[in-house]
Formats: C-alpha cells, sequence, structure tokens
C-alpha cells in the first residue's frame, strides 16, 4: 500500500512523516515518531491510555488515523513540561503519589490538562465526570481525583 | 522427636493420621524423613510444603531448626498475587 | 551473613515519611518504557493464531501458504517447542498453555505463531495458516463441570486426594480438606445454624498495560528477553527449561510493569516469541491484543460455595464448614485449596472443616489475582456471618469482635498465630465515624472482615557505595507499586543517610542472583529485609575503613546517624567521619564499598483488613451507587504510608468493581462474549468515592522493622462488604457476585413475588 506524507505539528514542532492509510495516530506517534508516551492499553477507546489533544480536543489516539493529522496540532505528553519544569498537574501527580504502576498516568495527565482547560474550578463531580474515560487499575482513583484538584488551586493562583 | 501435625490431604495418606513424630533437627531432615516413612509424601514435597514453626510459615529456609516443643504444622505451599 | 531478622523497636528518620518516588518523574513524563515501548534493530512483530473452540482436537496444522507470504519470516506451532519438561508435571501445563500441542482447551488458546516484518503481513499470515479441528464438547461452569455427565476435558485426570482411588476419570484434579475439631458436636452445640450457597463469576486482573516482550536469540545460543513481568528471574528460569537453554545465557530485564494483580506471574507469550526469534534469527516484539488478555491471559476462578455458621444465643460461633468449588481452567491448580485455607481464617473456631474441590473447565489457565481464591471464600463466609449475627440479633461489628482470632488462636488453616491485627482492625472499625453516619432512604452499610497469608522468598539486593557518597541500591523484585521509594527509605534509615542520597533500580536477571517473584506481598518485605541487611554489611566495611583512617581498632568505631564515630573518651578529638568522607577515601583504603545480600525472606507476618462501605440501590433498576468506603488494615511498619494507601485504596477499587460489575461471560459455544473495557467493565473515577484509609500498625515479629506485605488483603473483603451492604439495602440477601443491576432487581423482585 503507498504511504500517505503528512505534515503536522506535534508539540510546537512541524512534523513530516510518511504512514499507512489504515494506520492509527497512536502507532505512528509510537511506532514512526517514537514518542512512547501514549500508551494501547486496548486500542478500542476504552481506556484513555493513548489520550492525546487534537486540535484543543481531547482523543483516544487509537481511533484517529494518522492521516488525520494532517494541517493540525497534536499535544502529547512528550510536550506537557516545559523543558525541564513540570507541568503543576506532573507535579502534584508525583507529590500525591497519583500513580502506582504509571502506565494510565500520561493519559490522565493530558485528560486533566484538557479539563483544567475547559474548567478551571472543577468540583469533585465534575472531576470524576471528566476523567471517567481514562482506566486506573491500581490507584482507586482517590490520589488522582486529590492531585487534579490540587493542580487546579495551584493553576488558579497562578 | 518432634510431633508433627499433617492438613487434612496429607493426613489421609500417613493412614487418617493427624499428626506423626518425627526424629529431626530441621527441615530438611524432616522432609527426608517424611518421605522416607512416607513414599506417599514425596509428590508432595517436590511440589512444595510449607513448614509453620510455632505460627511462623517458612517456605524456603530447609535449615530452619525444629526447638523441642514447638508447634511444626505442613501447610501446602501457596501461590500469590 | 548471620543477618538477625528479629523485630526491635526503634525510632525511625526516613521510614514512615513521604518523599516523591524515583521513577515518578519519567512516569509524568512519558519517558518510563514499559514492556511495548522497547525496540531492537531489525525487530520483526510477532502475533499469535488463537483457537475459536472451547474443546478441539487439532488434527492439523498446515502452514506452509503462511511461510510462502513475502514478509513472514518464521512460522510455528507446538512442534517448534519441544516437549523438554522431563516429567514436571507443572510446567508441561506451562507449556501446553502457552502453545496447544494435541488439543485446544479454551477460546483464545494459542496454536500457532508467526514472525513477520511488519503487523500487517503478520496479521495477514496467520489468515493463510490452516488449522483442521475436530471440535469436542465443552463445559464452562464450575459446578456442570463437576457432574458425571460432564464432558472429560483430559482423561488421564483421575480426582486427588479421594479415601478411595477413583476409577474413572474426572474434572475434578484433586480434593482437599483442613480443619480441627469436630464440626458435628459443634453444631449440635448451636442455637442458630446458618446455610447458604454462593457463586462468583470469573474476573480479569485488567492491568492496562497487555502482555509485552521483545525477544531475541543469537545464533550462539545466548538471548535477550525485555519483558513486562513481575518476576523477571522466574521468567528466566521458566523460559530457558521450555527452550531448552542455559538460564545463564538468557538475560531478562525486566520492563516498567504496567500493572500485573498476579496476572503477571506467568509466561505465555515469552517463550513463543523467543521460539519465534530463534526460527527467525532476529529480534522479535509480541504484544497482546487486549482481546487477547482478556481470552488467554489472567482470569482468576469462578466459584461455587457452600457455607454453614452455627452460633450459640450468646454470640458463639460452635461449628464452621464450607465446601469450596474454583474453577481452574484446563490445568490442575490449588485454587480451591487457598480458598479453604482463607475462608474462615478471620475467626477463633473450635470447630472447623473446610473442603476445596479444583475443577477443570473450558477457559483460560487460572492466574493468581491479588490474594488468589481469599475475596471468593471471604464473600460466602462474611455473607453468613452477617446473617448469623442478624438471627442472633447482635451488631455485626460486635459479633465478630466476639469471635475474632487473636495471638494464641489456632487458625482455621492449622497454625496457631502470633500477634495479629483482625482484633484491631475490628475495634478501629466500631470506632470509626463512617459507622455512626446517617443512611438514606434505599442505602444499606455493610462490613466485612479479610486475611492473606503473605509471602516472604528468595531475595538478593546489592547496595553500592560511590565515591561521592551516593549509593545504588540494586534489587531483584520488581517494583509493582512504588516500592524503589519504600526500598530507598529502608536504605537511607539504615545508613543513616538521606534519602535523596539513594538511588534504586530493578536490575536485570544478569546482574543479580535470583529473586522469586514480587507476588504474595512480598516486594517490600523481602527486599527491605535483604536491603538492610545488606546496608548493614557495607556499614561494617565503612567501619572498618574509618577504624583504617584513624588508625585504631574496629571495635572503637561505631555507626551512628550516616557517620563513623570513634568510641571512647581516648578519641575525643577525633572529628566524625561522614559516609561521604569514608567514600571519598575508598580508592585508598581498600577499594569500592559495598553491601550485599543473599538470603530467604521467610516469616511474613500474616495480614488482616476491616472493611466498611455504604451502597444505594434504586430498587426500580437494580442499579448501585457507591456513597462511602473505608479501609482499616494492619501494615506492620508503613514504610512509605502514602503507597501503603494505595495499595488499600487500589486492592478496594478491584473489589468493588469484582463485587458490582465483572465477570466473564461465556456463549453456549463456550466463546468469550465480552473480551474488552466496553462489555468488560472495570470501576472508572465517577463510579467510585474517595476510599478512606487507616494504618495499623502491629510489628511483625519476624522483620526488623515490622513490616508485613500489604499489597493483596485489601481486595479480600470488599466483596463481601458491598455484598452485606446491598442485601441491606435491598432487603434480600445477595448470593451471587458480581451484583450486577439485572442481577439484584431479579433478588428483590423474587423476595417481593415471594
Amino acid at each position: 500500500m503507498a504511504g500517505v506524507a503528512v505534515l503536522t505539528t506535534i508539540n510546537g514542532d512541524n512534523v513530516e512523516y510518511l504512514c499507512q492509510p489504515d494506520e492509527t495516530l497512536l502507532d505512528v506517534l509510537r511506532d514512526r515518531l517514537g514518542l512512547t508516551g501514549a500508551k494501547e492499553g486496548c486500542g478500542t477507546g476504552d481506556c484513555g491510555a493513548c489520550s492525546i489533544i487534537l486540535d484543543d480536543r481531547l482523543v483516544c489516539s487509537c481511533l484517529v488515523l494518522g492521516a488525520e493529522a494532517e494541517g493540525r496540532r497534536v499535544e502529547t505528553i512528550e510536550g506537557m513540561a516545559h523543558g525541564d519544569r513540570l507541568h503543576p498537574l506532573q507535579q502534584k501527580f508525583l507529590e500525591h503519589a497519583a500513580l502506582q504502576c504509571g502506565v494510565c498516568t500520561p493519559g490522565f495527565l493530558i485528560a486533566a490538562k484538557d479539563l483544567l482547560a475547559k474548567n478551571p474550578d472543577p468540583t469533585e463531580e465534575e472531576i470524576r465526570f471528566g476523567l471517567a474515560g481514562n482506566l486506573c487499575r491500581c490507584t482507586g482513583y482517590d490520589k488522582i481525583v486529590r492531585a487534579v484538584q490540587d493542580a487546579a488551586s495551584v493553576m488558579k493562583g497562578a | 522427636m518432634v510431633e508433627v501435625t499433617l492438613w487434612g490431604s496429607l493426613g489421609a495418606i500417613a493412614g487418617g493420621k493427624s499428626k506423626v513424630e518425627i526424629e529431626a533437627k530441621d527441615i530438611r531432615e524432616l522432609f527426608r524423613k517424611l518421605a522416607e516413612q512416607y513414599p506417599g509424601f514425596e509428590p508432595y514435597i517436590d511440589r512444595g510444603i510449607a513448614v509453620a514453626i510455632d505460627g511462623t510459615i517458612y517456605r524456603d529456609t530447609w535449615s530452619k531448626e525444629l526447638p523441642q516443643g514447638a508447634e511444626i504444622f505442613l501447610l501446602p505451599r501457596l501461590a500469590g498475587g | 551473613m548471620n543477618f538477625d531478622p528479629r523485630y526491635s523497636g526503634r525510632n525511625f528518620t526516613s521510614v514512615g515519611t513521604r518523599p516523591i518516588r524515583p521513577d515518578g518523574v519519567d512516569k509524568v513524563t512519558g519517558r518510563a518504557r514499559y514492556g511495548a515501548d522497547f525496540n531492537m534493530a531489525g525487530q520483526l512483530v510477532g502475533r499469535v493464531l488463537r483457537s475459536p473452540h472451547a474443546h478441539a482436537t487439532i488434527r492439523k496444522i498446515d502452514t506452509s501458504k503462511a511461510e510462502k507470504l513475502n514478509g513472514v519470516k518464521a512460522v510455528i506451532t507446538a512442534a517448534d517447542l519441544p516437549d523438554l519438561t522431563d516429567g514436571d508435571a507443572a510446567m508441561y501445563d506451562i507449556l501446553d498453555n502457552c502453545m496447544a500441542r494435541k488439543k485446544a482447551l479454551y477460546d483464545g488458546h494459542a496454536v500457532a505463531a508467526v514472525a513477520a516484518v511488519d503487523a500487517r503481513t503478520a496479521r495477514q499470515a496467520l489468515k493463510l495458516i490452516e488449522v483442521d479441528y475436530e471440535v469436542l464438547p465443552h463445559v464452562t461452569d464450575v459446578d456442570e463441570a463437576m457432574k458425571h455427565t460432564a464432558p472429560l476435558l483430559n482423561d488421564a485426570i483421575f480426582t486427588e486426594g479421594l479415601e478411595e482411588k477413583p476409577v474413572r476419570p474426572s474434572n475434578v484434579t484433586k480434593r482437599t480438606q483442613f480443619g480441627h475439631g469436630d464440626v458435628h458436636e459443634g453444631f449440635g452445640q448451636a442455637d442458630y445454624v446458618v446455610e447458604r450457597s454462593f457463586k462468583t463469576e470469573q474476573t480479569h486482573q485488567g492491568y492496562i498495560e497487555p502482555h509485552a516482550c521483545v525477544a531475541s536469540v543469537s545464533a550462539d545460543g545466548t538471548a535477550d528477553l525485555w519483558v513486562c513481568t513481575q518476576g523477571h528471574f522466574v521468567y528466566r528460569q521458566h523460559c530457558a527449561q521450555l527452550l531448552g537453554m542455559e538460564a545463564s545465557k538468557l538475560r531478562v530485564t525486566s520492563s516498567e510493569i504496567g500493572g500485573g494483580f498476579g496476572g503477571k506471574t506467568h509466561v505465555w507469550a515469552e517463550p513463543v516469541a523467543l521460539a519465534l526469534s530463534r526460527k527467525a534469527g532476529r529480534p522479535v516484539k509480541l504484544v497482546m491484543t487486549r482481546d487477547e488478555v482478556f481470552r488467554a491471559s489472567g482470569p482468576t476462578s469462578a466459584t461455587s460455595i457452600d457455607v454453614r455458621i452455627g452460633a450459640r444465643k450468646d454470640g458463639t460461633i460452635t461449628a464452621a464448614e464450607a465446601t469450596l468449588r474454583y474453577s481452574c481452567g484446563p490445568y490442575a491448580g490449588m485454587w480451591a485449596e487457598i480458598g479453604a485455607m482463607t475462608a474462615f481464617a478471620c475467626y477463633r473456631l473450635e470447630n472447623v472443616r473446610t473442603v476445596g474441590y479444583e475443577v477443570l473447565v473450558s477457559r483460560p489457565k487460572t492466574a493468581a489475582y491479588r490474594a488468589p481464591s481469599a475475596p471468593m471464600a471471604a464473600f460466602a463466609v462474611e455473607s453468613a456471618v452477617d446473617e448469623l449475627a442478624k438471627e442472633i440479633g447482635m451488631d455485626p461489628v460486635e459479633f465478630r469482635i466476639k469471635n475474632a482470632a487473636q495471638e494464641g488462636t489456632r487458625s482455621s488453616y492449622g497454625p496457631v498465630y502470633g500477634p495479629i491485627g483482625i482484633g484491631p482492625t475490628l475495634e478501629a472499625a466500631k470506632n470509626h465515624p463512617h459507622m455512626k453516619a446517617p443512611l438514606g432512604k434505599n442505602q444499606g452499610r455493610g462490613m466485612a472482615c479479610g486475611f492473606w497469608f503473605n509471602f516472604g522468598g528468595q531475595t538478593c539486593t546489592d547496595l553500592n557505595i560511590g565515591m561521592d557518597g551516593s549509593v545504588s541500591l540494586a534489587v531483584g523484585t520488581v517494583d509493582v507499586g512504588g516500592s524503589r521509594a519504600s526500598l530507598s527509605l529502608v536504605a537511607a534509615e539504615e545508613l543513616g543517610i538521606a534519602y535523596e542520597q539513594v538511588k534504586a533500580v530493578v536490575a536485570d536477571t544478569s546482574s543479580l542472583g535470583y529473586n522469586d517473584m514480587t507476588d504474595g506481598s512480598r516486594g517490600t518485605f523481602s527486599s527491605s529485609m535483604a536491603t538492610i541487611s545488606a546496608a548493614r554489611n557495607a556499614i561494617k566495611i565503612l567501619r572498618e575503613r574509618a577504624a583504617q583512617m584513624w588508625d585504631i581498632p574496629l571495635d572503637d568505631v561505631v555507626w551512628e546517624k550516616g557517620h563513623a564515630i570513634a568510641k571512647g573518651e581516648k578519641y575525643g578529638n577525633l572529628a566524625a567521619l561522614s559516609l561521604r568522607e569514608i567514600a571519598a577515601a575508598s580508592g585508598k583504603t581498600g577499594g569500592p564499598i559495598a553491601g550485599h545480600s543473599e538470603l530467604v525472606a521467610d516469616g511474613a507476618g500474616v495480614s488482616f483488613a476491616t472493611h466498611v462501605c455504604d451502597i444505594e440501590v434504586d430498587p426500580e433498576t437494580g442499579a448501585t451507587r457507591v456513597l462511602r468506603y473505608t479501609v482499616v488494615q494492619d501494615a506492620g511498619k508503613a514504610v512509605h504510608p502514602t503507597y501503603v494507601e494505595g495499595q488499600y485504596q487500589g486492592g478496594a477499587a478491584q473489589g468493588i468493581g469484582w463485587a458490582l460489575n465483572e465477570e466473564y461471560i461465556y456463549g453456549k459455544d463456550g466463546r468469550l462474549q465480552n473480551p474488552g473495557f466496553l462489555d468488560y467493565r472495570i470501576p472508572v473515577c465517577s463510579d467510585l468515592p474517595m476510599i478512606d484509609t487507616q494504618i495499623l500498625e502491629i510489628p511483625n515479629p519476624n522483620h526488623p522493622y515490622g513490616v508485613r506485605g500489604v499489597g493483596e488483603t485489601s481486595i479480600v473483603p470488599p466483596l463481601a462488604a458491598i455484598a452485606n451492604a446491598v442485601s441491606n439495602a435491598a432487603g434480600v440477601r445477595m448470593t451471587h457476585i458480581p451484583m450486577s443491576p439485572p442481577r439484584i432487581l431479579a433478588a428483590i423482585e423474587a423476595e417481593r413475588g415471594g
């Protein structure tokens, strides 16, 4: 099958790649571009471990084709920190031990960033429903919710 | 001489006994003598038997001494998550 | 050597604090490498062909068309994994489970595998493999499988443990029995007797990261394996044995692991990947899909349990018995046996008997799942205990406190307990504000207790002190939930230095001696013991070096708060030497300074928990909502309390999912109907409330700091606690897990109708 040439922006950088027409954006990120922060937990959009932001919209990258990124803006976990300065969500996830195995963490951070961008002052219930598309099997979500609450208050103050 | 309590299934192999007396100074010797006296135990020993000495379970320390008068209890060696 | 593991009370400096974990930044920035995040040059993609039948003879496999497809580099079947197990039945089962030999034994059983240049070619190749099956009758239900009329899954199995040797083969591989006293007599003394039957459905560990590995076998017979596993040393042993390799020539590196919960204690894909790589002469990456994870890996047993408990009017239990039937998948296991041991472990019983039956069914091979077998037994027992308390007219907490096991009690599985925490967790639950909080309409409160043994086992740790005084800690137990942080705290505590001065890593199998897996809640218990031992060995060397630097006798040097101190008035003017100073001079005082430890960490302390929860039931739909949840558990000593809380919360959440939603659903054709997270629904964030935790610390006498394992016990009480809460809310006893809305509705309607 002939490859599709794609020109896109990932974490602010212009990126060009060739991909197969049936190849997911997740596979492109992981296998072609070496951005393995997004994880494949299911491949069917059920677990959220591959969450990315595509033009300000939270999506599962396993449900997007690589070819669909043409001309759009992609944000992944690799672009969340600024140099050696962690994003407040990353910092709060560490402080609250909001991760155990950590494999769902990139997806949760991206989903939480998207949530706070749209709702800077969410209630506990809004956080719980906002993150309901991401599965975590280790934590019981308690510490994740607290980390997001704490990060929200820090970001409001900033 | 130590008195060794068997769990139900092992007792059946020892002719219905729930306790046996063995002259053994440590777990290694206990297993060796048990296998000699009760050949039917051998597959169980191969599969793994844990020894509780006064309530503490030892799974691998075959050099562990068996104190006189201690409660010695045999258990299946378990799998965990 | 001569390491004394006994507990000695002390004031801690580092242990008990809550620093950030050493692997944290990599995990929040996406840099941490899990099983599927690793690649090798020239790597091929491996894929596995799986049986669509629940039970079928494999007459013939024709791989010739697949082999001819451009880009296919190797195709293997069971013929490429010859039987080298030499009569080791357990290893043979593992081999057969990795690749079906004569029969496919469940929907999803591997029958062939390919390695190709890319995933698309590999998928195409699978379609070109022709398997000639003769479909056989199957059985997936545990009670059905025990019937004489059930299809036999393995005609070489004759039930073990029966008084008379059976003459006919059976799906029941083994009968086991535990207990003491005389239950017949005990029931004779009872004023009240509760007798109930319960069922629980099969669940999956549900780790978010599917199994993944990269295998590279060289022509000289050496090999590397990168893999997500709970025990890379065990994987090495098993893979080496199955492939006929020397263990030392196979280096296994454990990746970061995206959850295991017992499900990554077992090889499935790894021997297949190695066999593919050996045949193709190139590295092979093999990653399971979620569908494969559900169909072919993991699950816990489905169970059917009868319980009978009797008590006097004053609330004293006089007798207790249970019959437990656990599904094992198509291979023998000891799952009912563990259930039979744990069922009544919380109680002080004069007369108790449990009988377990291991049952073969046409489902995947049962694997350990967090305190394996204990949650189902606890569900049955704790439900009956609640009902009995109700019949007597006692408060369920008081009833449990009255009958709780204590130090000196003979456990239901045999040995006499040392110091244990069941009583204190019950008292703490009784006094918890949660118990007094008001309940609304259609809301119910439930509680339950749980027990798990905890394991120790073979453990090996290296502690190397750099010339700059920083400490590298190499451990061999895989870090599944923050143990690198807790072990760094332990090293810092013992050496008397700052946590930040220690860096812990999980070493590969060529860099460290053998370690048992991270299972049985043993990771922090065992490796902290080895770390303390290694640190003490290093301290001895540090003292020797200080003695040398001062030119005084070793006996006059003591180690305090990270410094060598010359003891005695005559050394009054000698300034203490810090670890850094001694390390800096090490090149001139005898070379590198290190402490090593190889030991069997035995004497793991048993662990108990009590959970309390409030559930609201919608009587019109049967839907439930978890309103409040509290976990009280004994940790012995919480090394890093935040991660201990995390274990409590995570176990509770898994138990909540099991209790209310999760189940394997098989069709009449024996095929799994819900092999995905959409239809196998694990709890999401909006399903749960905050999960309150209370850590009790009743020191384990067999660990220098009093540590007990904490990881597993938290999944034992939830099934029962929630069942009791739902039963109280709905006014009808729930006896079948999961309590999904249709089951609750049916129970409510049956109660109304009856």
